[in-house]
């Protein structure tokens, strides 16, 4: 009888921010479907209706279905059999419920009879099967690849693949290689073309998550002769017509309810998705950075459950005639768990809220001109977009990973046994900084941003709005942390060494990510008291040591010291 | 062929999560206390009848409920998984009923729904565990009835049904229409559905239709699938000496809280036959078995 959603009041809080006002009404084209479709909203206030309903729905789910499952499901695991992944028998169960349910193709248009909802719930669903079970949420959440389908693909391919799709039908996208891990522009798996034009693919994809999907997009090598990645093209591989098979399931250290897999190609017909050549510069960059925040909603997700985990045992367990919450070195592990979830999530739905309004005026350029006043916002929110993916997808998966390793810490010696969830969200945690590109390439992706001051133009613009009384001694602290941030940066860029700013970037991006996270919570606690300012005090307390330790590191480093880093 | 299929539920109190407030002062049910929900096993009943509906398409479900005008969130809540339509029951006379009366009102109101193939039915309610009603609508209206259901298959005019026994199950074949009262122990109901629970959200009944604002009032009127039916005795053509009070002689003198405890214990030699017959010959004087 749990409920992930009514439960948590921190989901609610998000899905009232005053920027859904806007988001849904683009993505409702000012509420012209309902003539058209029984399950349309007739205004804002009927779709926040439904948002919430259908959250209510998917916390249920999640509450008594998936997260009952999740033990069991890591310990039986996918099966390999014939070739192809028979998935363990709670996935099924699962993935049945959420059909019932109706919860596939959120995001889609109605037209393909998906729910056509921002991505705000999308993302909120993925927290929430996330916290359920953090590997469910791959074989579920890798309905984000139709996403990649519904913007590039033809009309008669959307036609045929995504009702399929909000019908249940699950999906993968297959880029990585033995050797074209980080590296994709060195994807080798070849895509030639028959007489008759057919497509046919020939090669071995590595570590693809739910690989025996029944519908895939294939990154393949489609112009001969080239090596990098102008040569590839996204292809469209239905597993109805054949031609793959699952060489071997991976033995991984979590995420057990996710089958990742070696996939052989041969002869396989595909169908070519959007245009040729841009496989890798267009294609993949879009889906890489919806599965990167659908990572960042698997960290949040994983981190809330550490939360409850650590919460729940600290005030059952008894010793010295207490409960173990009541001693404060607990306690602070505790609060500093919660104000990293906190910080975590509201980063998560800022980013969210910026993609959704950068796709929905992306969506409407596709079906008329945009005005310019639109595309000025679009190519805003685009820009935001972009750099708070990365920002997101590394600091809540950094995150998610200290929650869990203080969440087990908090259980002592039974946190260490099988017995305590806490052991399987340990494992589960670890991916999350590495998969979708490590936190280390999010750097690389966010340094951009670092340099053309998105980040801080956004922070500026975060220290002009309106806070309460109550948060101004953080807001205060927040603004020392900027202004010591910019003399940082100055520090760096003064060498005058693209390469000096590359040494340093994993530590501007946290000192950035330390900043926004503070804003956004003291914004949040100045909303809410009750529900953050517990979190904000500890984040901005948290973050503000943080922003001096690096602003130190680099303050003091001298830049010769360089080399004795680079010379193993 | 599709079937026609009615499925009875109950709005009870959550008896399953009791505080110290469940119960009032004269000892009848502190309603306000507890959360009205869908009797559990009138779940486990809508859950085949989905799954009959799954397997046999064209079929419809029309929910039937009686209880409080609020008892329309029932045929909603089967709505969003799949339902069909509903009646809700309700009406000041019929209240106060007893198991007796209580399946005459709704035998009365299944005459009024038209031809069908299978009513089924949770068990039991948990707010009285009775398991009556079920098999007194089927005694009424002259149908067979299966109790304690595990799953409904439908072929060629017959339904064959697994039912739950005492250690295991057995399987048997009854003639349509009839009426299947359906065991916890049946799949458990699937969720609500996305897109059901926004085309139905607005389905009401006339009184609460009369309560909307006029835009949504013009909503309903524009969407037939949004009515919800609202019967009395009236509608029914029922009885009044057998509906309500007038039509329960199970009369509740009182109910109490009953606190288990032990009192007392005896120790027995147990390989003395004699000393082990004597306990059970107690026993069953006390009514404790037997």
């Amino acid at each position: 009888m749990a409920n992930f959603y009514t439960d948590n009041k921190a989901l609610q809080y998000h899905l009232r921010h005053p920027l859904m006002k806007q988001i849904v009404a683009l993505r409702e084209r000012d509420y012209t479907q309902s003539e058209k479709f029984d399950y349309a909203p007739l205004d804002f206030e009927d779709a926040m209706d439904s948002y919430e309903r259908v959250l209510d729905i998917i916390g249920e789910v999640c509450g008594d279905i998936i997260a009952p499952n999740a033990k069991d499901v890591d310990l039986e695991g996918p099966h390999h059999e014939n070739g192809r992944v028979r998935y363990a028998k709670g996935t099924e169960v699962n993935l049945k419920a959420l059909n019932q349910a109706g919860l596939m193709g959120i995001t889609l248009p109605r037209q393909y009879g998906g729910l056509n909802m921002s991505s705000i719930p999308y993302i909120m669903a993925a927290d929430m099967v996330s916290r359920a079970d953090a590997g469910f949420v791959n074989v579920w959440g890798l309905q984000d690849c139709a996403e990649t389908i519904n913007e590039f693909a033809s009309e008669d391919q959307k036609q045929r693949f995504l009702p399929r799709t909000c019908k249940g039908e699950t999906l993968a996208m297959d880029l990585t290689e033995p050797d074209a891990g980080s590296d994709l522009q060195s994807v080798m798996l070849k895509a030639t073309q028959d007489e008759d034009g057919t497509w046919r693919l020939n090669g071995v994809k590595r570590f693809i998550t739910n690989g025996d999907g029944d519908i895939s997009l294939v990154l393949a090598r489609s112009e001969e002769g080239t090596r990098d990645g102008r040569g590839l093209s996204m292809f469209i591989y239905d597993k109805r017509d054949g031609g793959m098979t699952v060489r071997r399931i991976e033995d991984k250290m979590g995420i057990h309810g996710s089958p990742t897999c070696e996939l052989v190609f041969k002869n396989a017909k595909a169908e070519l998705c959007g245009d040729r050549k841009l496989g890798l510069i267009k294609y993949v960059m879009s889906l890489m950075n919806g599965a990167r925040l659908g990572i960042a909603a698997q960290s949040v997700g994983v981190s809330e459950a550490a939360y409850q985990e650590a919460i729940a045992y600290a005030r059952s367990r008894e010793q010295f005639g207490k409960a173990i919450i009541n001693f404060p070195a607990v306690s602070e592990m505790i609060a500093n768990i919660k104000a990293k979830l906190d910080a975590s999530r509201t980063l998560l739905y800022e980013c969210t809220r910026f993609v959704d309004m950068y796709k929905s005026l992306e969506a409407i350029s596709r079906e008329r001109t945009l005005a310019p006043e639109e595309r000025k916002t679009m190519k805003a929110y685009n820009r935001l977009a972009d750099a708070f993916t990365p920002l997101a997808k590394g600091m809540t998966s950094e995150f998610c990973n200290q929650n869990a390793y203080d969440c087990v810490q908090i259980h002592g010696g039974s946190g260490f046994m099988r017995d305590y969830a806490c052991e399987r969200i340990y494992r589960d945690a670890r991916i999350t900084s590495i998969y979708e590109g490590t936190t280390q390439l999010q750097v690389v992706a966010a340094i951009r941003h670092v340099t053309t001051g998105t980040y801080l133009n956004q922070i500026k613009e975060y220290a002009a709005r309106e806070y309460s009384e109550a948060v101004a001694p953080m807001r205060a602290k927040l603004e020392a942390m900027t202004a010591l941030y910019e003399e940082t940066f100055a520090k760096v860029q003064a060498v005058e060494d693209p390469e000096y700013i590359t040494f340093h970037a994993r530590r501007l991006v946290e000192m950035l990510g330390h900043i926004i996270m503070g804003y956004l919570l003291i914004g949040d606690a100045s909303n809410e008291p009750d529900l953050f300012m517990d979190s904000a005090k500890v984040y901005v307390n948290m973050g503000e040591a943080e922003v001096a330790r690096h602003a130190r590191f680099i303050g003091n480093f001298n830049p010769a010291d360089q080399a004795a880093y680079m010379r193993q | 062929m599709g079937l026609r299929i009615i499925v009875l539920a109950k709005q009870v109190p959550d008896t399953r999560n009791v505080g110290k407030d469940a119960m009032k002062e004269d000892g009848t049910i502190n309603r306000a206390a507890l959360p009205a929900i869908f009797n559990p096993e009138d779940l486990n009943a809508l859950e085949q009848a989905l799954q009959l509906k799954d397997a046999h398409p064209g079929s419809t479900i029309t929910l039937l409920t009686m209880g409080l005008p609020r008892s329309a969130e029932m045929v909603r809540e089967s709505l969003y998984r799949g339902g069909d339509d509903g009646v809700v029951l309700t009406d000041r006379p019929l209240g106060g009923a007893d198991t007796l009366a209580t399946s005459y009102s709704l035998a009365q109101a299944i005459r009024h729904m038209g031809e069908f193939d299978i009513i089924v039915g949770g068990r039991q309610a948990i707010d009285g565990d009775t398991a009556q009603v079920g098999p007194q609508i089927a005694e009424k209206l002259g149908l067979p009835q299966v109790t304690y259901a595990e799953s409904i298959q439908v072929a060629d005019g017959k339904a064959t049904i697994k039912r739950r026994i005492e250690r295991g199950f057995e399987t048997v074949e009854c003639p349509l229409p009839l009426v299947v009262t359906v065991n916890g122990s049946a799949d458990a109901c699937r969720p609500r559905n996305a897109r059901l629970i926004q085309k139905y959200k607005y389905a009401v009944t006339p009184s609460e239709k009369a309560a909307l604002p006029a835009d949504r009032q013009a909503l309903v009127d524009a969407r037939p699938y949004l009515a919800i039916k609202e019967w009395g005795v009236k509608e029914i053509e029922a009885d009044p000496e057998q509906i309500g009070m007038p039509g329960s002689p199970t009369k509740v003198k009182t109910i109490v809280n009953v606190a288990f405890q032990a009192k007392e214990a005896r120790r027995i030699d147990a390989a003395a036959d004699a000393e082990l017959e004597g306990l059970v010959k107690e026993l069953i004087a006390d009514h404790i078995i037997g």
